[in-house]
């Protein structure tokens, strides 16, 4: 009896393979693309570990650059991912429920990629295992740092386990047992708040940056994540009707643009109260802020940044309050593009960067990514959206009955997706 | 769509278009991957097994660690031709370092930078020292108005010279910071690095507030005939590309009982260095009778490193 579990759910996984690899040309180019880039990516990362970190632009006064700011966008994606969940299990929304997979993939795909912004970021990747509770030597509880491996790698670890299960059962024609997701659903909820929190309690928790040393930024942290989750679901929900035949009810993207709306306003609100703080306050906490927002000292590195960040949010949100945007409309498209890109500035040139500007010795040192940092990342992001791809093909063929256990001639979904 | 063709292959047999041409992108996927990760092979760091596999230094039984000093010393002997010899220095029992400088005579000529980076075996090309040295104006203790790269006579008019290195704090946020202790504060109050641990994360480096540590960006380059041969396997040794290293009070001369290079170097006599459990110690002296004070004492990382001015 367990032999054949076993064997079906290799013949799951194997039927899941070829769904993922097959589609039409659109498909095929754009996985082309993506692997291309990422080819390009694992490249840079090669050599940079052949001849070290010298290949970023980071200093020992920016120590920190486009790989961890990279890193605080993803764990912000994966954890805007539950504004699906909350919805569909706590206000028990049928038609919600019915997409939430889509939220629990982008979820897996988005912490994949916080994963290996770290992992590029270290020095010593080959020492790894130092890392590993009971092998390696794990400062917990008092590093932050081991906190977050914790967090994330659990983050992953229950939306694995809920989207498998939910798609084996699904796949089996079952009807999925509650008892075997629903409280790793709950759990999940509480811990998309917690990666976030615990990110930023990395930075805040840190009294020589006065810059980041404050209570509003896990507030701040969520409420981005809130908006940014969202918008990139709603852009993810747009490629998956178009391109299949998942049947997409208007209800649940006409929520999530509300959820982004409450969010969009709470994080433009809390920028302001911080901004009026430092700049009202003046004095030493002001520096970064002041070279951020200003330059200091004849140097504008992040000027453009910033702006550009502050101006995308700004219109996205303003977007996101017209009435079009509860519409499948471009206008909501435009909006959910500016708040993402935006919201990716914010929390890395905007936050990161300017927490190393001036230095804890009020050292003026600017910062812009090397070629090398901008292959990585964007190699990170390619293998992010592939693995996000190709867990949708299989989600899409398994809700549409197109891949049931049931027919066993393995078939091919004939539209791009 | 042409899923009904067939190939007829050897081995394989009948097989359809749409799996031979995956079954080739997928090849050619493979040996483009192969191609994009071969720098990782060229690599010629210390990647041997047993490096590989060493344990933290804290866990090292001694016979273990003779073992890595010796090799160590090999390694260093054959890449400089110097009759390099790698040590460990135990912390002495009773004995709690801290530093004094002393501002008013304090001219910043940097010697005490020059110092540290020959005595510590730093990267040439970079110019890596422990030490920055801040020009200041009189009147207040404020880097915002401060110039680490000042580059003209000293003492300017009006100024003040501020040499600031690793406050081995006693209460240091490095240490917290590290995920893998491979940092830790030692009973003499020295904080220490074992670079064959660290994972190269720098989250110790955002943590400091006195910008205090180094990364090897890449492997440190020094000429072997500039090589110091006295090094200590938490020190001074050469360290490997990609860890993080920090000022260790020239623990390779100081737990032998002689004082810092940085101090050794000070024309002006600046700096006093010692053992403040020793009452006769001139550090104790420094601390009883003169006005002294800690950089950022409201961030309460208790440094063992203080300032003071005499006139």
């Amino acid at each position: 009896m367990k032999a054949t579990g076993v064997v079906n759910y290799v013949r799951f996984l194997r039927r899941s393979l070829h769904v993922a690899t097959d589609g039409g040309w659109v498909f095929y180019a754009w996985m082309f693309v993506l692997s291309a880039i990422a080819l390009v990516g694992a490249n840079a990362w090669a050599v940079q570990v052949r001849d070290g970190m010298i290949r970023t632009n980071m200093t020992d006064h920016v120590s920190w650059g486009l790989y961890i700011a990279n890193f605080t966008f993803c764990v912000g994606l994966a954890a805007g991912g539950v504004m699906m969940v909350v919805p569909a299990y706590l206000y028990h929304d049928r038609e919600m429920h019915d997409v939430v997979i889509i939220g629990e993939i982008l979820a897996i795909a988005a912490i994949i990629m916080s994963t290996l912004s770290v992992v590029v970021d270290l020095g010593r990747p080959d020492r790894f295992w130092h890392l590993i509770p009971g092998i390696g030597k794990f400062n917990w509880p008092i590093s932050m740092l081991t906190w977050d491996i914790i967090v994330l790698n659990g983050y992953l670890l229950i939306n694995l386990h809920v989207v498998g299960y939910l798609l084996y059962t699904r796949y089996q024609g079952r009807t999925p047992n509650p008892k075997w997701y629903v409280p790793f659903v709950f759990l999940s909820i509480m811990w998309a708040i917690s990666i976030h929190t615990v990110t930023a309690f990395l930075y805040c928790g840190l009294g020589g940056r006065p810059f980041w040393n404050t209570a509003l930024l896990a507030p701040r942290f969520l409420a981005s994540a809130f908006v940014s989750g969202p918008a990139f679901i709603l852009l993810v929900m747009r490629v998956v009707r178009v391109g299949s035949d998942l049947p997409m009810q208007p209800g649940p993207a006409r929520l999530l643009v509300q959820i982004i709306r409450v969010a969009a306003v709470v994080n433009l609100l809390m920028l302001a109260s911080e901004l009026f703080t430092l700049f009202y306050t003046g004095g030493a906490h002001l520096a970064s802020a002041r070279y951020l927002f200003f330059g200091d000292h004849g140097k504008y590195g992040l000027v453009a940044w910033i702006w550009s960040a502050i101006a995308m949010n700004l219109i996205g949100t303003a977007l996101f309050f017209t009435p079009a945007a509860l519409r499948r409309s471009t206008t909501r498209v435009v909006a959910c593009v500016l708040c993402v890109v935006g919201i990716w500035i914010e929390k890395g040139m905007g936050l990161i960067i300017p927490g190393f500007i001036p230095s804890t010795l009020h050292e003026i040192v600017e910062y812009a990514p090397s070629l090398t940092e901008w292959k990585v990342t964007a190699g990170i992001w390619a293998l992010g959206l592939l693995l996000l791809t190709a867990m949708l093909k299989v989600a899409v063929s398994v809700f549409t009955n197109r891949m049931s256990e049931s027919e066993s001639a393995p078939d091919s979904s004939s539209r791009a997706t | 769509m042409s899923e009904s063709k067939t190939f007829s292959l050897p081995v394989i047999g009948e097989v359809n278009r749409r799996t031979a041409i995956k079954a080739g992108a997928a090849t050619l996927g493979l040996a483009a991957w192969a191609v994009a990760i071969k720098p990782w092979f060229e690599w010629t760091g210390e990647l041997d097994t047993s490096d590989f596999l060493q344990k933290h230094y804290r866990e090292l039984a001694p016979e273990e660690l003779q073992v890595i000093l010796n090799r160590l010393t090999d390694e260093a002997r054959k890449e400089t031709g110097k009759p390099v010899v790698v040590k460990d220095h135990k912390p002495i029992p009773g004995v709690s370092f801290a530093y004094a400088l002393n501002l008013s005579i304090c001219i910043g000529c940097r010697r005490c930078v020059e110092a540290c980076h020959v005595e510590n075996n730093h990267d040439r090309p970079s110019h890596q020292s422990y030490i920055r040295v801040f020009e200041m104006d009189k009147g207040g203790i404020n880097f915002e108005k401060g110039d680490a790269t000042y580059d003209h006579p000293v003492p300017a008019k009006d100024k003040y010279y501020m040499p600031v290195q690793c406050q081995q704090c006693e209460n240091p946020p490095c240490v917290s910071a590290c995920p893998i202790e491979a940092t830790w504060q030692e009973s003499d109050g020295i904080v220490v690095v074992d670079y064959n641990w660290c994972i190269g994360c720098r989250y110790c480096e955002a943590a400091c507030p006195y910008h205090a540590r180094r990364f090897n960006w890449s492997k440190p380059e020094v000429p072997p005939a500039e090589v110091n041969p006295n090094q200590s396997y938490l020190s001074n040794r050469i360290r490997p590309q990609g860890v993080i290293e920090k000022c260790t009070f020239c623990l390779h001369r100081t737990r032998e009982g002689k004082l810092p290079a940085c101090l050794e170097a000070c024309p002006t006599g600046a700096r006093v260095f010692g053992n403040v459990l020793d009452p006769d110690s001139e550090i104790r002296w420094v601390l009883d009778n003169k006005r002294v004070f800690v950089l950022k004492e409201e961030l309460g990382t208790k440094p063992r490193f203080y300032y003071f001015f005499d006139k």
